[in-house]
């Protein structure tokens, strides 16, 4: 195998080990498989209690609507997970484990070293996904339908997504050399423009017309409207405001991941220049 | 030459040590601002949306229904419009509330175990003050780097989402609110010495109490919702009666009052009462820790 493509796949399969046990082994794999689904789940049920709240006092009955809000929930799971589980490597390796210097100073791509890092949470949240579109089938009347045909569609935009995602969370990462450790806000607060402007849970239309414009630049926007198209029966499809076919919006897609992985490797190398100029590479902030 | 200090002068001095590290520490990374003040924002925007779509299509329905006539219609939509008010405000008071809770997990909570690991535990197990002035220095802290998020919170609440609020009892509002805090930040300091307990379960429990907290405290809807019983279970953590009452004192007459769970006044007289239990609570537990400590003496050990 060529050396470069050996040193990085190497990078990639143990930082991907290490994050699996970093996720996994404080506790039983049972009480870990129960932690993994709560917090997701409970998400889904605030979401169901305030669609309960309004029905019970407008005394309305809108499933379209209700099934839309729940399906953007379940796969906005992977947008919080993957941008999370980037962000988080260097802020933990940093200042929790204290380990960045001898893990930066090793042979391995420490950018693909975030990668490998991140794809457990990737695969956490897949299963938080599954668990939590099943539990609204089984129980919250949540219709959902994939044509066979769609199949191939639905996993090249899934893929694609991800990607986006990756190349995003490396960009945050790559700030996180030069931030403090408690941005958390970062974490939660970059999903958040996600969630917003991406028309996650709500039609984009119903956000202002210059919210509307930031939401159709926005490459993630596309891949949930996609997802909902496929797997959504035509009876709960509702009006977003967004037009166009699907290939076009995977072709958009297609080019964000390209545009964001570029750019995660500019960022990536322009903040790890500044924090080894700073001398904040291995900073530690206690307060 | 000694100079004698008085017990509670070492004390106050304390609190104000551990809470100027906070205050002062953050204001040298004005970056925090933005991160914790204005991202936030972002994911609170999202709740109210989802209030103002479901308004949206009420209000649709509610225009396309040919048995109404125009009065009952144009007091149907007002009705609506009222509710997705209040229901915004809602979302808005429990943004606020989240930053609190937030802050009490990653920096109350689970600051001691942190400290473990940074080293500096053992520092201040030996410093001549009481363990009870630390923590309460780091909630002092801890409060006035929150409050500035809480205060964007609220503001945008009013500026941005358009919420009006009905004050009818500032004092009381008040008395609730500060009650709120010290009950919540009291079970904070009571937890941070359990944390310190549990390596690191302890950094996975404080990520497993959020969704799941917001869900049961109804901070984004009517805790009653819930049901009484799971809402009453709910309210031992500060937020739920907190929130519940706030929203009482400044949505009065929302849907003729069938979502409130007790009257303010009584959830205030709880909320005291969780106050008193929480700081006496901290206390054992960190008498529990000091005794750990000295029999074990592994409470120091990292990375464990």
């Amino acid at each position: 195998m060529n050396p470069t493509i050996s040193r990085h796949w190497r990078s990639f399969k143990w930082a991907a080990w290490l994050g699996w046990q970093i996720e996994s082994n404080w506790t039983r794999p049972s009480l870990f498989a129960i932690y993994s689904v709560i917090k997701p789940i409970a998400s889904a049920f605030i979401l169901v209690l305030m669609y309960v709240a309004f029905a019970f006092i407008g005394k309305i009955d809108d499933p379209a609507l209700f099934n839309f809000v729940y399906v953007g929930n379940a796969f906005f799971i992977f947008v919080g997970n993957t941008l999370f589980g980037t962000f988080q490597v260097i802020q933990q390796d940093r200042e929790w484990y204290q380990t960045l210097r001898y893990t930066y100073i090793s042979p391995i791509s420490y950018y693909t070293y975030i990668v490998g890092r991140a794809t457990t949470k990737v695969v956490v949240a897949a299963f938080a996904v599954l668990i939590t579109l099943g539990f609204g089938v089984g129980f919250l009347q949540i219709r959902l339908v994939l044509a066979l045909g769609d199949l191939p569609l639905f996993v090249a935009a899934f893929l694609l997504g991800i990607l986006t995602l990756v190349g995003i969370g490396v960009c945050l990462a790559a700030l996180s050399f030069l931030t403090a450790r408690h941005v958390h806000g970062l974490a939660e607060g970059i999903p958040g423009l996600f969630y917003l402007f991406c028309g996650i849970l709500f039609p984009l239309s119903i956000l202002p017309q210059w919210a509307q414009f930031v939401g159709r630049a926005l490459p993630l926007t596309y891949w949930f409207e996609i997802t909902r198209r496929l797997v959504l029966p035509p009876e709960y499809q509702i009006d977003t405001g967004i037009v166009g076919d699907p290939l076009t919006m995977l072709g958009l897609l297609a080019v964000s991941a390209a545009a964001f992985f570029v750019l995660s490797i500019g960022m990536f190398r322009w903040m790890e220049y500044l924090a080894r100029k700073a001398g904040k590479l291995d900073m530690t902030t206690s307060y | 030459m000694s100079e004698t200090v008085s017990p509670v002068a070492v004390n106050l001095r304390s609190v104000w040590g551990r809470a100027y590290v906070r205050i002062v520490g953050a204001n040298r990374e004005p970056s925090w601002i933005f991160f914790e003040g204005l991202l936030p924002l972002l994911g609170i925007a999202v709740y109210v949306f989802i209030y103002q779509a479901f308004g949206a299509r009420a209000i649709a329905t509610l225009v396309a229904d040919p048995t109404l006539s125009d009065t009952a219609r144009a007091a149907a939509i007002a009705a609506a419009q009222a509710n997705v008010n209040a229901l915004v405000g809602f979302v808005v008071l429990g943004g606020t509330m989240t930053a609190f809770w937030m802050n009490v997990l990653w920096s109350m909570a689970s600051q001691l175990y942190w400290e473990k690991e940074m080293g500096n535990l053992q520092l201040y197990m030996m410093a001549p003050m009481s363990r009870m002035s630390l923590l309460g220095g780091m909630a002092l802290g801890g409060i006035f780097m929150t409050s500035v998020r809480a205060v964007t919170t609220l503001v945008a609440g009013v500026f941005v989402f358009g919420v009006s609020f009905q004050l009818t009892d500032p004092w009381m509002l008040m008395a609730v609110f500060f009650a709120t805090l010290v009950a919540l930040y009291g079970m904070g300091m009571m937890l941070a010495s359990l944390y310190l307990l549990y390596g690191r379960e302890a950094w996975n429990l404080s990520a497993l109490l959020e969704e799941p907290v917001f869900l049961a405290s109804g901070f984004y809807f009517p805790v009653r919702i819930l049901g009484p019983a799971v809402a009453f279970a709910a309210s031992i953590i500060p937020a739920a009666l907190g929130l519940d009452a706030l929203r009482q004192l400044l949505f009065p007459g929302f849907f003729g009052g069938q979502f409130w769970l007790l009257s303010v006044g009584l959830e205030l007289t709880i909320l005291l009462g969780l106050c008193v239990l929480f700081l006496v609570l901290a206390r054992l537990s960190l008498g529990y820790m000091e005794t750990l400590a000295k029999r074990e003496g592994r409470l120091t050990s990292r990375h464990q």
